[in-house]
């Protein structure tokens, strides 16, 4: 884990037991910045969906591939960013888990969620390959 | 996270408790509601009161555990949702999917 002023970057291997520790981290950083208990527990769960994402889809749970997680606090607001080395994907191109033929799969409601409960979310496929994950909360939406 | 099974009549009631997360909470619920499907029981409740925490992938366990049990001519009712849970499956319109019962007795006569 790195940390220089209002940032903080942590970089794990591919493989989904390190979620628990994403998870405290960005625990620690939410109430550090003062945000509520519900919003602390979204800000995570989101956190903890999108490194799902990027291990599992990514990476596809490539040890040997990184995944990493950048957390920038400022008085405004938290930024997330959690970037894979996998192939990325188009987000248009993945189904609405509310549409009625994919309500009872089992799978597909992560960024669904993420988007629900961040302030934005944005998808960008990275020069160099991998996906970025950028989600912001505004400490005033607390 | 650990599941308890206990019995009122025919009716089985998983008691869940801790985390329904990828991994290790998904499968403890799918092998526990397989096991009681493999027993002839067909009345399951899923008591998670005590479930501190869920991701998606629990959401869709719990998706994939109703499915599976209504294909093998069952039924499998939630009780006690935490507020959490029932936000979660609210938005996700899974509330229309599932009978939810805040009250075990009620949930039990309910099947």
């Amino acid at each position: 884990m790195v940390t220089t002023e209002n940032t903080i970057e942590v970089s794990i291997g591919s493989a989904l037991e390190y979620l628990d520790l994403v998870q405290l981290v960005t625990d620690c950083i939410t109430r550090f910045m003062g945000f509520d208990e519900d919003s602390s527990h979204w800000i995570g769960m989101s956190v903890r969906e999108s490194v799902t994402n990027a291990i599992q889809h990514g990476n596809k749970l490539d040890q040997s591939k990184k995944v990493e997680i950048r957390f920038e606090v400022s008085p405004e607001q938290l930024d997330v960013y959690v970037t894979d080395q996998g192939n990325g994907f188009r987000i248009e191109d993945l189904p609405s888990p509310l549409d009625p033929e994919n309500l009872l799969k089992p799978s597909g409601r992560g960024i669904f969620y993420i988007r629900s409960f961040m302030d934005s979310v944005e998808f960008r496929r990275l020069s160099r390959g991998g996906m970025e994950v950028h989600m912001v909360k505004r400490v005033s939406s607390n | 996270m650990k599941i308890e099974t206990r019995t009122v009549g025919d009716v089985h009631i998983l008691d869940c408790s801790g985390k329904i997360t990828l991994g290790e909470g998904t499968m403890a619920v799918r092998n526990t509601v397989r096991d009681v499907l493999k027993n002839g029981g067909k009345k399951i409740i899923l008591n998670l009161a005590d479930v501190n925490y869920i991701d998606s992938s629990g959401i869709g366990e719990l998706v994939s555990s109703y499915t599976t049990v209504t294909n093998q001519g069952g039924k499998l009712k939630l009780l006690n949702l935490t507020k959490k849970i029932q936000e979660l499956l609210a938005i996700t319109k899974l509330l229309t999917v599932f009978s939810v019962y805040d009250s075990e007795q009620q949930a039990i006569s309910s099947f």
